[in-house]
């Protein structure tokens, strides 16, 4: 399979510029690149969920166009989508089976004849799995191995992985590569999606990187590093160094977290966080890193635990709690739960800080709003035409600066913010972690929660490394590194 | 344990047997007339109807859709049938008149199919809309005129038994109608689980974007259920007319609450995804018997659509709970999962 030549615009932003990729059977093609740089959307086009506005994919000498879903997989392409696009609420067996039947264009459906099928490739494979459980209540790598014999029993030739590694623990991932490797042996041809370095290396033989829509550069996975690759990636020699102020030792705590647990999520989680202190949380997809945020939030409220907000003990049983404590919370999915999306900038901007522009007569004051809304625009460097553009226009960078003034208009005593670099630009990430050091210098504390390493080192006092939902590690000073990091994480 | 969990069924059907079971005993120790075969047969005929809508509602609600305008493509198809055969004074006979109402039901499913489909409207706003246009073009175009005298071929239809026993309490009639409906409910199930058509409904409501993905004709499968929706509910459009023997085109509609809260105890889940015809019968027995206990127990018929309303919310509400459970359980699981797995790797 290959793919020449892909051209695909949004709205008249370049997605995907004249990009080509080989696809050869018994080879693992890693396909590496940052978030938002056009990967996913490649693979949206190869599977026939999006059009390509030019350029052809071909399969076996014939070329396409472009492809529908269902020539797709007959020509052999399956893809493991990073959600899997399994079906919850039927069993593994039918989840394993029922896409080969379409493919086929059956009519009917024998309940007998699936098993058997499905078994085959388990065993084939080696793989455990109950097939008459429903999907829905599999944990995360039965889900992944599902669908890769998914992709298997449709006699796939190509399998392409989204980022099939961010919900693995450590175990999980070895035994993914091993059965990747078995693959190849068998001739399929793999493309692998992924933006950790150490996996490119491990798992592939060939190599193609991409950066904001274009393809940079392709060829034997032996020709480069991990640092070629990472600047082959951002576009420049990475710089993660750590730009951290020192830290009053005797600074007050303006968060005291004490045996907050969760049940099935996380326990025992105690941790202090000093004024002007920005600290770290991270850990593995699933890991509980977000729960405990949420918690802090009140979104998910917790079973049991003390929090201290700047020394007074605090009851967060709703949003509303965790916003009078003083805390301030950016989601992992902005656009869906930290934006109004079709409302202004600057509606967004003083949209939860409404409060404290009230006039003695409890109305909204015009002038109070406007200057706030001017301070942010202009302080935060919004790139938009005026403040009045709907927040659905703006770029990743952008729309996450919008978030960050919302609650900064609310001078939280603590900010807390998710993923808060994912999907944007590398020049607005330095300029957006830039701005949380300068806020933390003037007092605010900040927790940031992230499995982006490099990010973590270059901006935290301290990491907190949670593991199955506990608080497994507390990095300080030296130790904390990419590799540091990564090594805790995941081991 | 596993038969106990077989006996339950996947929906939950064991348990709404057991409820349908436990209230029969409790109306007959309360009211001796209710345990007569006079009472069910009249109970298992009153049930005709609502079995051939549920079915639809059935369909539509495993595909995470919901159709509130299956009433109004009833009596649509029925009455214009019959207006059309009276008007025109001749008689296609049974298989004609179900012929011309099942194309009817057919044209206005596929208007419904068409919107939601092609512009990925909202189910429930589309059909309540559709609702009302079709009963308004029914009463412009067609007319409102009550016909008190069916064809011939429906009026004997009627009359017809499958068998009349004579017991202490008085004759017992079983209508020849129950046939046709047992063979419906066992068409629509092998359809379900025998046929790939029905497993993509089960596809598209577990997951509507993988089952794009997957490769399965999306639009073109909406737009065939909301035409079998209309089929069916021309279907049984035409039995109602038969079964109170005359054409009132005020009928059915408003009725609409009963059978969804039906499909809905019969353990579809309102989220699309899950639902059997068994279930959705045994739903539709449950309210069935219920609307007739309270009515032996003396209460007033008012109070009938409160009781239906509040089943329909209990429903739901069971479904909304359970999930929540399952969604904590399965966080539980993944966590007890990955405690074992290192409890493995130190051995």
């Amino acid at each position: 399979m290959s793919a020449r030549g892909i051209n695909k615009n949004f709205g008249g932003v370049p997605a995907l510029a004249d990009v080509s990729i080989d696809l050869i059977p018994g080879e693992v093609h890693c396909l590496a690149g940052e978030n938002g740089c056009g990967k996913s959307t490649l693979i949206k086009i190869i599977s026939g969920a999006e059009r390509p506005d030019s350029g052809e994919i071909i399969i076996d000498g014939v070329s396409f166009a472009q492809i529908n879903a269902h020539a797709a997989i007959q020509g052999g392409i399956q893809v493991i989508y990073q959600d899997f696009s399994l079906f919850p609420n039927l069993t593994v067996a039918e989840n394993i089976v029922l896409t080969a039947e379409v493919a086929v264009g059956r009519r009917l459906y024998a309940p007998a004849s699936i098993r058997p099928r499905a078994e085959a490739i388990l065993q084939e494979l080696d793989i455990d799995l109950d097939l008459d459980r429903e999907v829905g209540t599999l944990s995360v790598a039965d889900k992944q191995l599902t669908a890769i014999c998914r992709a298997l029993v449709n006699d796939a030739r190509a399998i392409i992985m989204d980022e099939p590694t961010t919900a693995l623990t450590h175990t999980e991932v070895s035994r993914l590569f091993a059965l990747v490797e078995r693959l190849r042996t068998r001739g399929v041809a793999l493309m692998f999606v992924s933006h950790k370095l150490e996996e490119v290396l491990a798992i592939s033989q060939r190599l193609t990187i991409m950066r904001s829509g274009r393809q940079v550069v392709s060829g034997p996975t032996a020709d480069f590093d991990q640092r070629s690759i990472s600047s082959y990636m951002t576009g420049r020699e990475v710089d993660d160094s750590r730009v951290v102020s020192e830290l009053d030792v005797n600074a007050p705590l303006a968060l005291e977290v004490t045996n907050l647990s969760l049940a099935g999520a996380y326990r025992d989680i105690s941790f202090g966080l000093h004024k002007g202190e920005i600290l770290g949380v991270t850990g593995l997809l699933g890991s509980g890193r977000t729960e405990i945020a949420e918690s802090l939030f009140g979104v998910e409220v917790a079973d049991e635990g003390q929090i201290r907000v700047a020394g007074e003990v605090v009851a967060i049983r709703s949003i509303q709690d965790a916003v009078a404590a003083g805390l301030g919370y950016v989601p992992e999915d902005r656009l869906s739960q930290g934006l109004f999306l079709d409302k202004s900038i600057a509606d967004n901007i003083v949209a939860a800080s409404l409060q404290s522009h009230r006039t003695r007569w409890g109305m909204l004051s015009r002038t109070q709003t406007a200057a706030t809304i001017k301070r942010f625009f202009v302080g935060l460097k919004i790139n938009a035409r005026n403040a009045d553009a709907p927040v659905r226009t703006l770029s990743g960078g952008n729309a996450q600066r919008v978030v960050l003034a919302k609650w900064l208009a609310t001078e939280p005593t603590v900010l807390m913010l998710n993923g808060p670099t994912v999907g944007v630009d590398i020049g607005s990430k330095e300029e957006i972690l830039e701005l949380l050091r300068v806020e933390a210098a003037k007092g605010m504390s900040v927790i940031i929660i992230s499995d982006d390493a490099p990010e973590l080192v270059a901006a935290c006092h301290r990491v907190l490394v949670i593991k199955n939902g506990r608080l497994t590690h507390v990095l300080e000073g030296d130790q904390i590194s990419v590799d540091t990091i990564q090594e805790r994480m995941s081991a | 344990m596993d038969v106990l969990r077989r006996l339950r069924g996947t929906n939950n059907e064991g348990v709404l047997a057991l409820v349908l079971l436990g209230l029969i005993v409790a109306m007959s120790i309360a009211n001796p007339t209710f345990f007569t075969l006079n009472t069910g047969f009249s109970i298992l005929r009153s049930s005709i109807v609502p079995v051939i809508f549920a079915l639809g509602v059935l369909i539509v609600v495993i595909t995470g859709g919901i159709d509130v305008s299956f009433a109004a493509i009833a009596i649509f198809a029925g009455y214009s049938t019959v207006s059309f055969c009276l008007t025109a004074g001749f008689d296609p006979g049974l298989p004609g008149i179900f012929a011309i109402a099942i194309g009817v039901g057919v044209a206005l499913g596929f208007i419904n199919g068409i919107v939601i489909a092609r512009f990925n409207l909202p189910t429930l706003i589309v059909t309540l809309g559709t609702q009302g246009v079709f009963f308004g073009a029914m009463y412009t175009y067609v007319g409102a005129t009550y016909f008190a005298d069916l064809p011939g071929s429906m009026a004997a239809l009627a009359t017809s038994n499958l068998f009349d026993v004579t017991t202490d309490t008085g004759r017992a009639y079983l209508h020849v109608l129950v046939v046709p409906v047992i063979l419906l409910c066992l068409a629509v199930g092998w359809v379900l689980k025998r046929t790939m058509f029905g497993r993509s409904l089960y596809a598209i409501g577990g997951d509507i974007e993988a089952a794009r993905r997957a490769g399965f004709q999306v639009q073109r499968t909406q737009v065939s259920v909301y035409m079998l929706v209309g089929a069916l509910a021309a279907i049984a459009g035409v039995i109602h007319i038969v079964l109170s023997r005359s054409a009132n085109p005020r009928d059915l509609v408003g009725g609409e609450l009963d059978i969804i809260a039906a499909v809905i105890l019969g353990g579809a889940a309102i989220f699309g995804g899950r639902g059997s015809v068994l279930g959705t019968v045994l739903g539709v027995l449950l309210v069935q018997v219920i609307k007739n206990s309270l009515l032996l127990v003396g209460v007033p018929s008012a109070w009938l659509r409160t009781a239906v309303g509040v089943l329909l919310v209990v429903g739901v509400g069971i479904q909304a709970i359970a999930a929540h459970r399952d969604a904590r359980r399965t966080r539980v699981i993944q966590d007890l999962d990955t405690d074992l797995k290192k409890e493995q790797e130190l051995v």
